[in-house]
C-alpha cells in the first residue's frame, strides 16, 4: 500500500472537468430535453383539444345519420360509407399493381439498365409530390379530360390509388429485398422457375412486410382531402355510393366542410367526426405494429 | 407475366408522365392569356375577378410566410428531438419512442387544420405583442401548427441519419475526453450533416405542398405582406379553393389552376430530387 | 464465489492472479526492451484492479479481476474471442458506462485513485487514458481536425499547429502526411488511419494510451509498423493491448494476461483471469495448463 500512495502523491490528481465545459454539457441537455417536450406537447395538446371538444358529439349517430343542415341531427354516415368505398377502390388498386411493380424492380429488372434506375428514381420522387397535384391530375386526366369520370367513387379510388402507388412499392420492395438470398436460391435450386419461387417461396415470405406497408399506406389515403376536394367531391351528400360512379364524399372532406360553418354545433361534431378518424386511424396503425411484431423473421 | 410485372411498374413513369401533360397544356394557354413577366412580377393576385389581376408574388409570399413559421418550429424542435433520441435515449426507449412519433406523423392534416384554427389561433390572437391583434385567420396559426405536423417527420428522419453514424466515431470522440454536447455537436451532428439536411429540404417541400391546414387556418385571400399576423392565401390554398369553385373548362380561371400548379410541382420536385441525391450519397459513405 | 465453481473445470485450485505487490521487473528486461532508453522507473503502478466484476444487466460478463498495470510497459490481454478480454479494457477509461446496462464492481485504482468513486468525472478519465480501437475510427474531417480535435474540445486554442506536428511525428505519421494536412482522413489507407487514431490520441497527452486489438484489421506489414510505434510509444505512456495475436504480444509486450471464459453451473460464460506474469513467463513456462492450452494452439 505504501508503495501506491507514494504514487498516488506524485501524479497530479483528476481535475474535475472545466466548469464551462460542465455548464455547457447540461445546458446542452436542457434545450435538447425542450425540443422533445415542444413536440410532445405540441402533439399531445392537439390530441386532448380534439378528443375534449369533440367527446361529448361523439356516437353512433356520426355513422347512422346523414348530414344535415341542422347540427343537432347532423351526421356523417355518407362520409362514412365514402370513405370504405373509396379506400376499398384505392385498396384494390395500389396493392395488386404495387406488389407487381415491387416484384418487377427487386426480381426481373436488370439493375444496370438506365430504364430501371430510373422508375426507382422516380418512385422515389413521386413519393414527395404535393396530394394537391395529384389532386390536378385527376382534375385534367380522370374526372375531367380524357376519361371523364366525373366525381365519383371511382375517380376518388383511383386517385387515392395514384397517391400512395409509391409507398406500396417502397415497402413492398424492402420487404422482398429482407427475404434471404438462400430461400431464393434454395427454390431456383429445386428445378423452380423465377415466376415459381416468387408466387411460392418469395410473397409467401414477405406478405408481413408487405401488409404492414399497405396498411400505412391506406392509413395515409384515408386522411387525404386536398385531392379529392380539386375533383369536386361533394360537402353535402345525404344517400351512400352504391355504384362506382356514384357520387361521394369523404369523412376529412366532411371534417372540412364542417369546421367551415359558424354553428357551434358543426365545431363540436368536426371535433368528433375527427375522433372517429383518429381511432380508425389508431386501428389501422396498431394492426401494422402488430402484424410486425408478429411475423418479423429474425432470418 | 414478367410484361405484366413491367408494366406496373412502368404505371409509377406514366403517372409523372401524366402530371406533366396535365400541367403543361393549360399552362402554356395561360400563358399566351397572361404575359409570364406579370405573373412572376406582379403584385396582385385576383385570377377570378374581372378585371383579373395575374400577378403571384402575394400566393408565393403567403407559401413563404407559412413555410418559415413551419420551418421555425419543425426545425430546431425536430433536430433537437433526433439528438435526444440518439444521443440520450436507451435503445429501448428509442425503440418505442420512433414508431410513436411515426404514428403521430400519420395523423390527418384536416385534424391539424381544426387544432389550427380552433385552439392555436384564439391564443395567437390574445398574446399577439405588438399592434392590431390578428383575425381568426392568419398565417402564424397554420405555420405553427403545420410545423408541429411535420416535427416528427423532421425527427424521425434526421434520426436516422443520426443512427447511421457509425458507433465507433463516438467511441473515438469519448475517448479524446469529449462531453456528450461535443461528441454530438462536433462529431455525430456534423457525421450525419447531409442526411439532415435532406430531412430539413423534404421538410420544406412537405410545408410548400400541404394543403389543408393552410386551407383552413390560413384564410382566403391573396395577401403580399410579410406580417404572419394576417390572413393569406397559399399557391395550395388557392388550387384548392379555385379547384372547389366550378370553373369551365378551357377559360383563364381554370387554367390557372394549373400555372399555379406547375409551379408548385416545380419547386416541390426539384427540392425532393435534391434531398433525395443527398441522402443517396450519405447512404454511399456510411455502407 | 469461488464454491460456485464446478469441479469437473478444476485445475486444482481455483488460479488466483498476480497480486500487485508481485510486480518486480528485472532491470535485464527492461534494458533489453528498450536499449539506451533513460532508466525510467519501472515500479510505478499505473492501474491496481481488485476484484473487478462487470454486468451486462443480469449477465456476469467478467469475473473476479485481480490485476497491476506497471507505467511504460506494454501489458497484453490475450485470450479466446468472448473471454471478457475488451470489457475488461474497457473498464480502465470508462467507456463501459457509455454502454446502457453496464456495471462495473470492485476497485480500479488509477495511481492510487478509485476510478469509479464518486468524486471522478468520467470525461476527465478518458482525457487522461486515451484509447485506439479495433477498426480504425477516424472522423469525417481533415486530418489535421482530426488530430486536434481532442485538445481542442479540451480548451486549447493556440499552439495547435505544434500539437498536431507533434503528435503525428509521434506516431510515425508525420513524413507521409505533412502536405496533405487539409485533406480528408478517410483518403488515407488503413494503417495510416489507424496511426492517425494513435496521433489523436496521443495530442490530447494522456498518460496511458489502451489499444483494443489495434491491428486486427491492418495487413501485416501495416500491423508491424503499428507494433514498432507500441515499442517506441512505451518510453512514454503506459500502454494496455488487446489482441488476438499470440505472437504479437509475444513480440512487444513486457507482461501478458491470459483471459478465459468460463462456464459456470448455470451455463452462462464468464470472462475470467488466468494468469497473468511476465510475457516470457507466460509463453515459455506458463504455470496454468489453460494458458499452456491456448498458448500452444489447443485452446481450452
Amino acid at each position: 500500500m505504501s508503495l501506491l500512495e507514494a504514487d498516488a502523491a506524485a501524479v497530479t490528481p483528476l481535475p474535475r472537468q472545466s466548469t464551462g465545459k460542465r455548464l455547457a454539457d447540461r445546458a446542452f441537455w436542457v434545450v435538447l430535453f425542450v425540443s422533445f417536450g415542444v413536440a410532445v406537447v405540441g402533439l399531445v395538446a392537439l390530441l386532448w383539444y380534439v378528443f375534449d371538444t369533440g367527446w361529448p358529439a361523439f356516437g353512433g349517430r356520426l355513422w347512422r345519420r346523414f348530414p344535415s343542415l341542422d347540427p343537432e341531427i347532423a351526421g356523417a354516415r355518407s362520409a362514412v360509407f365514402g370513405t370504405i368505398w373509396v379506400l376499398g377502390i384505392t385498396a384494390a388498386l395500389a396493392v395488386p399493381i404495387g406488389i407487381g411493380a415491387a416484384v418487377y424492380l427487386e426480381e426481373f429488372a436488370s439493375h444496370d439498365r438506365w430504364y430501371t434506375r430510373w422508375i426507382a428514381l422516380n418512385i422515389q420522387n413521386l413519393a414527395g409530390v404535393p396530394s394537391i397535384v395529384y389532386g390536378i391530375l385527376g382534375l385534367a386526366f380522370i374526372a375531367r379530360g380524357p376519361l371523364g369520370l366525373g366525381p365519383t367513387v371511382l375517380t376518388g379510388g383511383m386517385i387515392l390509388a395514384l397517391l400512395v402507388l409509391p409507398i406500396v412499392i417502397i415497402a413492398s420492395r424492402e420487404a422482398i429485398r429482407a427475404v434471404p438470398p438462400s430461400i431464393r436460391d434454395g427454390s431456383l435450386a429445386l428445378g423452380a422457375t423465377r415466376l415459381q419461387t416468387v408466387r411460392r417461396q418469395l410473397l409467401p415470405a414477405a406478405i408481413p412486410g408487405i401488409a404492414t406497408g399497405v396498411i400505412l399506406a391506406l392509413s395515409r389515403a384515408i386522411g387525404e382531402a386536398a385531392p379529392l376536394i380539386m375533383i369536386g367531391a361533394f360537402t353535402y351528400v345525404p344517400f351512400n355510393p352504391t355504384r362506382l360512379d356514384s357520387k361521394f364524399t369523404v369523412l376529412p372532406i366532411q371534417i372540412f366542410d364542417w369546421i367551415g360553418r359558424p354553428q357551434e354545433g358543426f365545431t363540436q361534431l368536426a371535433a368528433a367526426a375527427c375522433i372517429l378518424l383518429l381511432i380508425i386511424l389508431l386501428f389501422m396503425n396498431a394492426l401494422a405494429i402488430w402484424l410486425r411484431n408478429r411475423y418479423q423473421q429474425r432470418w | 407475366m414478367i410484361g405484366i410485372l413491367f408494366l406496373c411498374a412502368a404505371l409509377s413513369v406514366v403517372v409523372t408522365i401524366g402530371i406533366v401533360l396535365s400541367l403543361i397544356p393549360p399552362t402554356v394557354e395561360f400563358f399566351q392569356e397572361v404575359d409570364l413577366g406579370e405573373f412572376l412580377t406582379g403584385t396582385e393576385w385576383a385570377p377570378l375577378f374581372t378585371p383579373p389581376k395575374f400577378g403571384v408574388l402575394p400566393i408565393v409570399a403567403g407559401t413563404l410566410v407559412v413555410t418559415v413559421c413551419a420551418i421555425a418550429i419543425a426545425l430546431p424542435f425536430g433536430l433537437g428531438t433526433a439528438v435526444f433520441l440518439s444521443e440520450y435515449a436507451r435503445p429501448r426507449i428509442r425503440k418505442w419512442l420512433k414508431p410513436m412519433i411515426e404514428v403521430l406523423a400519420g395523423i390527418p392534416t384536416v385534424v391539424y387544420g381544426y387544432f389550427a384554427l380552433k385552439f392555436v389561433s384564439p391564443y395567437v390572437q390574445d398574446l399577439w405583442p405588438i399592434g392590431d391583434p390578428p383575425g381568426v385567420f392568419n398565417a402564424l396559426s397554420a405555420g405553427l401548427v403545420m410545423g408541429i405536423m411535420i416535427l416528427p417527420m423532421v425527427a424521425s428522419l434526421s434520426e436516422d441519419a443520426l443512427a447511421a453514424v457509425p458507433a465507433g466515431l463516438r467511441e473515438g470522440a469519448y475517448a479524446l475526453g469529449s462531453s456528450k454536447f461535443e461528441v454530438a455537436s462536433r462529431v455525430s451532428v456534423p457525421a450525419a450533416l447531409s442526411g439532415i439536411v435532406a430531412a430539413f429540404v423534404l421538410a420544406v417541400s412537405r410545408a410548400v405542398g400541404e394543403t389543408m391546414i393552410v386551407l383552413i387556418a390560413a384564410g382566403g385571400t391573396p395577401n403580399l405582406t410579410w406580417n404572419p399576423g394576417e390572413a393569406m392565401q397559399t399557391m395550395t390554398a388557392f388550387i384548392a379553393a379555385a379547384g372547389t369553385g366550378d370553373l369551365s373548362q378551357g377559360s383563364t380561371g381554370y387554367q390557372t389552376i394549373f400555372a399555379v400548379g406547375s409551379l408548385l410541382f416545380v419547386v416541390t420536385f426539384f427540392m425532393n430530387v435534391f434531398s433525395n441525391r443527398v441522402v443517396r450519397r450519405f447512404r454511399e459513405v456510411y455502407e | 464465489m469461488v464454491s460456485m465453481e464446478s469441479p469437473d473445470l478444476g485445475h486444482g485450485d481455483p488460479v488466483r492472479s498476480a497480486p500487485p505487490a508481485d510486480i518486480v521487473l528485472t532491470r535485464e528486461m527492461q534494458a533489453e526492451s528498450v536499449p539506451g532508453a533513460p532508466e525510467p522507473d519501472t515500479r510505478q503502478v499505473v492501474f491496481d484492479i481488485r476484484g473487478l466484476d462487470v454486468h451486462y444487466g443480469p449477465v456476469l460478463a467478467v469475473a473476479e479481476v485481480d490485476l497491476a498495470v506497471a507505467a511504460r510497459e506494454i501489458t497484453a490481454l490475450i485470450g479466446p474471442s468472448g473471454c471478457g478480454k475488451s470489457t475488461f479494457l474497457r473498464c480502465l477509461n470508462r467507456m463501459n458506462d457509455l454502454i446502457p446496462g453496464a456495471r462495473v464492481s470492485g476497485s480500479v485504482l488509477y495511481h492510487g485513485l478509485e476510478l469509479y468513486g464518486p468524486q471522478i468525472d468520467p470525461v476527465e478519465v478518458r482525457r487522461r487514458i486515451g484509447m485506439v480501437f479495433q477498426k480504425p475510427n477516424p472522423f469525417p474531417k481533415s486530418i489535421y481536425d482530426n488530430v486536434a480535435f481532442g485538445p481542442r474540445v479540451n480548451g486549447q486554442r493556440r499552439g495547435l499547429d505544434d500539437l498536431v506536428e507533434h503528435a503525428l511525428a509521434r506516431a510515425a505519421l508525420w513524413d507521409e502526411v505533412k502536405d496533405k494536412l487539409k485533406k480528408s482522413a478517410l483518403a488515407l489507407s488503413g494503417g495510416q488511419q489507424q496511426r492517425l487514431c494513435i496521433a489523436r490520441a496521443l495530442a490530447v497527452e494522456p498518460d496511458v494510451v489502451l489499444m483494443d486489438e489495434p491491428c486486427s484489421a491492418l495487413d501485416p506489414i501495416a500491423s508491424s509498423r503499428i507494433e514498432d510505434l507500441m515499442v517506441e510509444l512505451k518510453r512514454d505512456y503506459t500502454i494496455v493491448i488487446v489482441t488476438h495475436n499470440m505472437q504479437q504480444a509475444a513480440r512487444v509486450s513486457d507482461r501478458t494476461a491470459f483471459f478465459t471464459a468460463e462456464i459456470r453451473e448455470s451455463g452462462a460464460r464468464v470472462g475470467v483471469l488466468v494468469e497473468y506474469d511476465q510475457t516470457e513467463t507466460i509463453f515459455t513456462s506458463p504455470s496454468d495448463p489453460r494458458t499452456e492450452g491456448y498458448i500452444t494452439g489447443r485452446f481450452g
